[in-house]
This record gives structure tokens, C-alpha cells and sequence, in this order.
């Protein structure tokens, strides 16, 4: 199957947000199933109220989201099944010890006990926690929260993974790590969209970049096509996204 | 303008602070609330001078050489306040050990740390001083107009329990450090100060039930066994008595020797601050080994989150000596129920308000921990379950630790009185739902170790809690007693409820 054929994972079409002024503005995204998307955008361009409103943390004001075919909107608890959030600022709890973390979130998505007990073992052995595994999280890093986090994520084997720059603030070791397993989700046909800012992880992981600045989509497409909307095929991605930055700050 | 790392210029800096914290914690953050605070200070104000005033309506002169028995009395009073003000106090210490907010900046600072902990001793013993102050002050000033300006000499008093207070809460405080290490101390600070706190209310409730059979404390002060046990009139003890009677020179030495202890405290224990303080910030750094963790394993949803619930705040002891702490408050009660147990009498019935008005404040807190304070927002509300599902999760876990805590109470009182013990289980329940549901209207998302400011996110929550436990309280009381009068705070209750919806900013 090539991959325009693929079924959308992620489905949104005129998602209106305001917080006095409009934080997204009439957005269109789709992202197909299997696709490693990233959203870049400067700060404030809507990057985050968009992924918390895909994740139901925020109530749009108009448009729909649609997830793995699933109207989130009417059926939010449907659509949460096959999904999973994860935030910049990893929120766990300190008083317990990663793998109670997982399994905790596995009787959340009512994943069966023991399968949920050998996935965690899994997660945590791959991501180099298993040391710590019986470790209350209070005296965690921050990279070691945020690979707890993660492991949350993928306990309950999502088939939608969003994440609002999961790479913020984690050392180089880290960041590999978390970048590694995200890789190997998407090859195993998982979708990721994901934030961030950091430019160069966008151009080397992401099947395809989406632009947005001022609550809208302003360019998307692999780097070359990005590149082509520029107007320059030698531009790395940080010149072609400031150029096209750019150009919407003139027009707006 | 004083010059900068001085200490005129480090006192400005701590007290500037102090007047902001006091004000955030006024107004809730919001700067528009501040013309209404003070309305609602200046409204508290009148409302003292007026409760003072009814207190003090029949009071005599008692003179600058009253007998044992007012000595007694004003001694025991005094003594009641000042545990209160260690206890303030020492909470107070606690917080300067282990928020860190700021003690990274000072710490690495080329000040030396003495000197930063030597102003913020000082604001400490002010802090606690002006918050006795606001309290006993309409007390002082209707004795003043009452019976001759002599009483303001009171003040002074106030001002000097304060520093000692503040002094023997630093030396309370370091001494724990020292014998159980910084780990250990947070928990073992608040309970301490708790205790103390509680102790001599305790203590004088349980004198007065074992030798009156009374709750009432004053009937004790005043008991003639007492009065006989306690020192002679000329006895430096009462010094602190007399120096509230204006007696200048009794004050002096008052004055002075709390200001000694304050500024020995100072001397001997400020440097070490420092020291104790880094030693407090490793202790976040530690790292606990469970060594169980089947406790989630084929949980539901619903069961998932009750159980981590009740896990969450069974592995965090300073939360549940903070929830529990209330419950000490039902010592004097329990006692009072084993003494009569089997008497008959209608004796119970005093019982029944201080179970309802316990058991809405304990669920009242613990709705805030389960509601407000999840400490993983997102995660709960991207799980695919319905948000209805997940709140009486939560509800469900509160209940269940209320009647836990309270069963045992109820099922003693209910084997000698059981009528009693239905219109306190009765009180009990909705007292319970009341402030669940205060709790649940007033919502807003904040992390559990936020929990002792939970008050100062919504002041209308605050007190349609506590409003709503006194209704349900008197309601039950006078059920107990089998009075139809009982319809009256009953309506005050739905009616505090009523409000409390209406003003809140969610109606669900």
C-alpha cells in the first residue's frame, strides 16, 4: 500500500480555537496512519492548543477532529482509546514506582493484567529503566520522567502518539533514546505527531513537516517540498522554515 | 535606601516578600481582590471586637493583684495561645528549611548565610506576632475601654509570647535536625507542631472530662483542685498574667527575657540554618524502593484510580498527618464516650457536632487531594473513560477514608446511644457529600504538595466549607437531642450549598 492510500490517522478540518484573540485559526491537518509527523511553528503560533485539543484537554470552538476514523469530538472516550499524549512537562506520580506508573495507566485503558505486566517489564527494560523499576519517582531526572512518561504512552500499544516536544530539556542520551523508540513505533505502523522546536530533529525524523504560525497551517510537505514552497532548493530546514515564517508575518 | 547584603536591606527584601505572600494569599493572586480583601479584613476586625465584646460583656475588674484563681485563668488562657503560636511558628521553620524557592539564590550567594537567617528568624517571630495580634487584638481592646487603658499593656505580652515562640520553634526545629536527620524532620516538624498545637486544648479537655466530666476547659481553670495545686500568688510564673494586667514591671522583665531567648536563638542557631537548609534540599534528590507493586494488576479503571488514590496518600506521611491531623480533635470525644460508656445519659449528644463538623472538614480535604490535586492531569483526562467515571472514582475513594476513620467511633456511640449515633451518622454523610461537593464545584488544578494553600485558591470554597460543616453540625446536634429546631441550620446548610453553586465556576 503506498502511503497516500493509507487510511488518515489524524483528521482536522477548520479546528477554530480563541483565547481573546484566535490561538487557531480554521486549521486543516491530516496525518495517515504509519506517518511521523512534526508540527513546528514559532512560540505562540498554536502548536500545543492544537495537540491538547486533539488529545481532549481543550474544547475547540468550531471545526472537527477525527482520530484513527473516530469522531473525537462526539466520542471522545472512543477516540482516547487509540491514543495517547504525552506533554513536555511529564506529569507522573512521585509516589510511585515506574512500573506501578504502568500499570496503573494499563488498568486506566483496561489493558489485561498480565500482558500489561510483561509490556511494562518490555518498556522499561528498552528504555534503561529497569534498575530503577521498583524506584518511587520522586528522585527521578527529568529525562527519566520523561522516559517514564513515555513508556506510559506506549503501555496500552496506541495507535495514535502525540507529543507536544517530547524533547525538551533531556540530555543527549536521553533524547536519542526517546527519539529512537519513536522511530521504531512509527516502523511498526504506529502514527506520531509530534511538536517541536528543534528544528534538525524535525528533519531528520518526520516523514513529512507541518508549518504553523498564527493558529493556521501555513506549508507542509517532506523538506524538499518545503524547500520548493521557499523558493530555494539548497536552504536547510531552519532557513526554508524562517523564510516561510517569514513571508506569513508580512502577509498577516 | 539601605545599602545592598546589609541587614536593614535583607529585612526589607524578607519583609516585602512576606507582604506579598500575605496579600497572594488574600486575594488569591488576583490583584482585583484587592479592594475586597481588605473589606473582608476590616469586616473580620468588627466582627472580633463584637464577639470580644459579647465575651466580655460581664467581666470584672480583677485589679493589678487578682487572686490565684484569675491567675489561673489568664495563665491557662495565655498558655492555650501560645501553644497555637509555636505551633505557627514552627511551621513557619519548617517551610524556611525545605521551599526552595529561593534558597539557591541566597546559598550560592557571597552572603554569609547567617545573616539572611537571622532576618528571616525575625520575620518568622513577626509573622507569628501580628497574626496573634489581629486575634487577641478587639480582646485587649475592649478590656482597654472596658476596664482602663492598663490592658494594652497586653500587647506587650502578645509581642513577647511571639518572640518566644519563634524562639523555642527554631531551637524545636534544629534539635530535630540534628537527632533525626533532614529526611525525617519535614514529617516529624509538622507533626510536632501539630501536636503541639493540639496538645494543651487537648489536654485541658481531657483534664476537664476526667475530673468534671465536662468538655468545657474553663470549668477545669477554675476547679478547686487546680487552684490548690498551682504555685503561690508572688510566684514568677504568673509575671506574664500580671504583665496583661499592666503591672510595668512585670512586663519589663517579660519583654526582656523574650527577647533574650529570641536573640540567643538567633546567635546560636542561624548559622546552622544554612546548613540544615542544603542538607533539606539533597533530601528531594533521594530515592525509595518499593517492594510491592501487584496492587494495580487486573484493576478496572474505577478500581485503578481508587487504589491509587488511597496509595498515593498512604506513601506520603506528611500529607496524612495533615488530613488526619483533625482527628486528634476527637481525643477529648473518644475519651468522653469511654467514661460514660454505659451511663445512659443524654451526654452523647455533644458528641454528635464534633463527629459531623470532623468528618466534613476531613472530607473536605481529602475531596481537594483527589479532585483539585492529581498530580497527572493529562493522563487521567486522556483516559478513555468518561469524565463522570472518573469523578465518582474519586468520590468514591473519599468516602471510603471518612468511614474508615469514623466507623469505629460511630459503631461505640451507637452500641450506648443509638439514636445518637443515627443523627451523627445521618450529619456525618451529608457534612461528607456537602464539601465533596464544594470541592468538586470549586476545582482547579494544582499539585498535592500545594495542599496546605488549597484555601487560597478559593476563599467562597473555604468558607462554604466550613459554613456548610457548622449547619450540618448544629443539625445533627439538635436532631440528637430530638429538637424540631433542627430544621433551622438544616436550611442553612442546603442554603450555604445552594450559594456555593451558584457562585461557583463550574455548576457540574
Amino acid at each position: 500500500m503506498n502511503n497516500d492510500s493509507k487510511p488518515f490517522a489524524l483528521d482536522i478540518r477548520g479546528l477554530f480555537k480563541r483565547f481573546g484573540s484566535p490561538a487557531v485559526d480554521g486549521l486543516d491537518l491530516r496525518v495517515r496512519s504509519g506517518e511521523f509527523y512534526a508540527l513546528v511553528g514559532p512560540n505562540g503560533a498554536g502548536k500545543t492548543t492544537t495537540l491538547r485539543m486533539v488529545a481532549g484537554l481543550l474544547a475547540p470552538d468550531a471545526g472537527s477532529i477525527a482520530i484513527a476514523g473516530i469522531d473525537a469530538l462526539a466520542d471522545p472516550v472512543a477516540a482516547k482509546q487509540v491514543m495517547a499524549w504525552i506533554s513536555d512537562e511529564p506529569m507522573i506520580y512521585d509516589k510511585l514506582s515506574p512500573l506501578e506508573y504502568l500499570q496503573f495507566v494499563a488498568g486506566l485503558w483496561r489493558v489485561d493484567a498480565t500482558a500489561a505486566e510483561a509490556r511494562s517489564r518490555e518498556l522499561l527494560d528498552w528504555l534503561g529503566l529497569a534498575p530503577h523499576a521498583h524506584e518511587r519517582c520522586e528522585g527521578f531526572s527529568k529525562g527519566m520522567r520523561q522516559k517514564v512518561a513515555l513508556a506510559g504512552a506506549l503501555v496500552h500499544e496506541p495507535t495514535v502518539i502525540i507529543l507536544d516536544e517530547p524533547l525538551t530539556g533531556l540530555d543527549a542520551g536521553s533524547a536519542r533514546q526517546v527519539k529512537s523508540v519513536l522511530r521504531e513505533r512509527a516502523r511498526a505502523g504506529g502514527t506520531i505527531v509530534m511538536t517541536t522546536h528543534i528544528l534538525e530533529v524535525a528533519e531528520r525524523m518526520a516523514d513529512r513537516i507541518g508549518i504553523i504560525a498564527n493558529g493556521r497551517l501555513i506549508a507542509e510537505g517532506t523538506l524538499e517540498e518545503l524547500r520548493g514552497q521557499a523558493g530555494k532548493n539548497d536552504f536547510t530546514l531552519e532557513d526554508t522554515f524562517l523564510a516561510l515564517v517569514g513571508k506569513e508575518a508580512v502577509a498577516a | 535606601m539601605s545599602a545592598p547584603a546589609t541587614f536593614p536591606w535583607f529585612a526589607r527584601h524578607e519583609f516585602r516578600l512576606a507582604w506579598r505572600d500575605w496579600l497572594s494569599m488574600m486575594t488569591a493572586g488576583k490583584s482585583g481582590r484587592l479592594r475586597v480583601a481588605a473589606l473582608a479584613l476590616a469586616s473580620f476586625v468588627v466582627f472580633m471586637h463584637f464577639i470580644a465584646f459579647l465575651a466580655l460583656r460581664n467581666v470584672a475588674d480583677m485589679g493589678l493583684n487578682p487572686d490565684k484563681t484569675t491567675l489561673v485563668v489568664i495563665t491557662g488562657c495565655a498558655l492555650l495561645a501560645w501553644s497555637l503560636m509555636v505551633s505557627q511558628a514552627m511551621e513557619s521553620v519548617t517551610r524556611a528549611f525545605y521551599t526552595r524557592s529561593d534558597l539557591d539564590l541566597i546559598l550560592s550567594s557571597p552572603i554569609a548565610a547567617r545573616k539572611v537567617f537571622s532576618v528571616r528568624i525575625v520575620t518568622m517571630a513577626l509573622g507569628t506576632v501580628l497574626m496573634a495580634a489581629l486575634l487577641a487584638g478587639p480582646f485587649i481592646h475592649v478590656l482597654a475601654i472596658r476596664l482602663g487603658a492598663r490592658w494594652l499593656a497586653a500587647y506587650g505580652v502578645v509581642i513577647s509570647m511571639g518572640a518566644a515562640a519563634a524562639a523555642l520553634a527554631v531551637a524545636l526545629t534544629v534539635a530535630l535536625f540534628r537527632a533525626i536527620g533532614p529526611k525525617r524532620t519535614r514529617l516529624a516538624a509538622q507533626i510536632v507542631a501539630a501536636v503541639i498545637g493540639a496538645a494543651f486544648v487537648i489536654g485541658l479537655q481531657v483534664a476537664a472530662i476526667l475530673s468534671q466530666g465536662t468538655l468545657s476547659r474553663f470549668a477545669f481553670l477554675q476547679s478547686e483542685t487546680l487552684v490548690a495545686l498551682a504555685p503561690d500568688v508572688t510566684s514568677l510564673a504568673w509575671w506574664p498574667a500580671r504583665a496583661m494586667l499592666g503591672d510595668w514591671q512585670a512586663l519589663a522583665a517579660v519583654v526582656a527575657a523574650s527577647s533574650m531567648l529570641l536573640g540567643a536563638a538567633i546567635f546560636f542557631f542561624s548559622a546552622r540554618f544554612g546548613e540544615h537548609a542544603i542538607a533539606a534540599a539533597g533530601v528531594a534528590n533521594a530515592r525509595v524502593r518499593q517492594t510491592r507493586s501487584a496492587a494495580f494488576s487486573n484493576a478496572s479503571p474505577k478500581r485503578a484510580l481508587r487504589r491509587k488514590e488511597w496509595m498515593l496518600l498512604r506513601r506520603d506521611p506528611w500529607l496524612v498527618s495533615q488530613t488526619l491531623m483533625q482527628i486528634l480533635y476527637l481525643l477529648p470525644p473518644a475519651l468522653m464516650l469511654w467514661r460514660g460508656y454505659g451511663d445512659g445519659s443524654g451526654v452523647y449528644a455533644v458528641l454528635v457536632p464534633v463527629l459531623v463538623m470532623a468528618a466534613g472538614q476531613l472530607a473536605g480535604g481529602l475531596a481537594w487531594l483527589a479532585i483539585s490535586g492529581e498530580d497527572a492531569p493529562d493522563l487521567v483526562a486522556t483516559a478513555p473513560v468518561p469524565a463522570s467515571f472518573l469523578v465518582r472514582a474519586k468520590v468514591e475513594g473519599v468516602l471510603g477514608a471518612v468511614g474508615v476513620v469514623f466507623a469505629p467511633l460511630l459503631a461505640a456511640l451507637a452500641l450506648i446511644a443509638p439514636f445518637q449515633a443515627l443523627a451523627a451518622a445521618a450529619g456525618m454523610a451529608i457534612a461528607v457529600v456537602a464539601a465533596t461537593l464544594i470541592q468538586l464545584w470549586f476545582r482547579s488544578q494544582a499539585k498535592r504538595s500545594q495542599f496546605r494553600r488549597r484555601h487560597t485558591s478559593s476563599r467562597v470554597a473555604t468558607f462554604a466549607e466550613a459554613f456548610s460543616s457548622i449547619a450540618w453540625a448544629a443539625t445533627a446536634a439538635l436532631a440528637a437531642s430530638e429538637s424540631l429546631l433542627a430544621v433551622a441550620p438544616a436550611l442553612v446548610g442546603i442554603g450555604v450549598l445552594i450559594v456555593a453553586r451558584a457562585m461557583s465556576p463550574r455548576k457540574g
